[in-house]
C-alpha cells in the first residue's frame, strides 16, 4: 500500500510530544497510552495519522511522492518494544530503565519528525545481519 | 527533574545525529583499499560500470533511489542497474559491511568497488562517481 509520507512525519511528531511530556510528568499511565499507539499504528491504524488524514490533509496540497506503508508500520513495532520496557521499568520501580527505554523511543520519534530518518527501519537489516543461516 | 535532563540529553543527542546522518546520507565515498576486489552478484555487469543497490522490504528511501538509479542507468550506454533484496543475499551483506538501506555501489566493469554511499544518493552525484568508474583503469589507487 502506498501512503502519503507526511502521515507517519505528522504522527512522529505527535509522538515525540507525548514521550517528551512522559519524561517531564514521569506519569506511566500515558506511556501506556503511547504504548496502545504504538501497537495500533503496527496494526497499520495510526490514530495520529488517521487524524492526520482526516483533518490535516485535506488542508495541505498533494504530497510530492508516496511511499511504502511497509516501513513505519515496522517502525511502530519497535517503538512498542520500548515502550514495554518503559513499562516494566516504571512498573518496578527502576528508574533508569523507565527513562532510558522513552528516551530511546523519544530519538527515533525525533528524529523521524525532525529529519525524515526512520531509525526503526534501519534497525531490521542490523537485526537480520545478527541471524545466522539463511545464506543462498 | 531527571526526566527532564534525560528530554534535555536526548533532544540534544538526537539533533547531532540527525545533522550528522543527513549529511551523509547518499554520500559517494571512496571504496577502502580492502574489498575493492570484485563484487558477484550472480548476474551479468553492465558494459561499461553496474549500479548495485542493496535494499529491504522495510526501507523508506529505497523506491526513490530505484527510480534515481533507473533514470541514470537508462540515460548513461553500458551501465547497468541492479537491486539486490538484502535478505536474500546476507552473505553480500556481510562481506561488504552494509549496515544500511539504501546501499549503492558503483562497480566498473570488471566488478572492483570504485564508489559506494550508504542512504539516497543525488543523481548528479550518481553520474559524476560513475564518470569515475568508466573512466579509471581497474587499478588505480584510492583517495584522490
Amino acid at each position: 500500500m502506498q501512503i502519503d509520507p507526511r502521515g507517519p512525519r505528522f504522527g512522529a511528531a505527535v509522538t515525540t510530544l507525548v514521550l517528551a511530556l512522559v519524561l517531564i510528568t514521569g506519569n506511566p499511565w500515558l506511556l501506556a497510552a503511547q504504548a496502545l499507539m504504538f501497537l495500533l499504528g503496527a496494526a497499520g491504524q495510526a490514530p495520529y495519522v488517521l487524524f492526520f488524514k482526516r483533518f490535516v490533509r485535506p488542508r495541505l496540497g498533494p504530497p510530492g511522492e508516496l511511499e511504502d506503508a511497509t516501513p513505519p508500520r515496522f517502525a511502530q513495532g519497535v517503538g512498542i518494544v520500548f515502550a514495554v520496557l518503559g513499562l516494566i521499568g516504571f512498573a518496578a520501580g527502576v528508574t533508569p530503565l523507565a527513562l532510558g527505554a522513552t528516551a530511546a523511543a523519544l530519538l527515533a520519534a525525533f528524529l523521524n519528525a525532525a529529519f525524515g530518518l526512520c531509525l526503526g527501519c534501519e534497525l531490521y537489516l542490523i537485526i537480520r545481519r545478527l541471524q545466522p543461516g539463511r545464506i543462498q | 527533574m531527571a526526566g527532564l535532563i534525560v528530554l534535555g540529553v536526548t533532544l540534544a543527542l538526537a539533533t547531532v545525529l540527525g545533522l550528522i546522518l543527513r549529511g551523509r546520507a547518499g554520500r559517494l565515498r571512496a571504496q577502502k583499499g580492502k574489498g575493492r576486489a570484485g563484487m558477484d552478484v550472480g548476474e551479468p555487469l553492465g558494459e561499461r560500470a553496474t549500479l548495485v543497490q542493496f535494499s529491504t522490504a522495510f526501507c523508506q528511501p529505497c523506491r526513490a533511489t530505484r527510480r534515481v538509479l533507473g533514470e541514470v542507468a537508462a540515460m548513461v550506454p553500458g551501465v547497468r542497474h541492479i537491486e539486490i533484496d538484502a535478505e536474500s543475499r546476507l552473505d553480500l551483506v556481510r562481506a561488504y559491511g552494509v549496515l544500511r538501506t539504501p546501499t549503492v555501489f558503483v562497480l566498473d566493469k570488471s566488478g572492483n568497488i570504485v564508489k559506494r554511499a550508504s542512504g539516497q544518493p543525488r543523481k548528479a552525484d550518481v553520474i559524476a562517481a560513475l564518470g569515475h568508474a568508466v573512466d579509471s583503469p581497474s587499478h588505480q589507487p584510492d583517495g584522490a
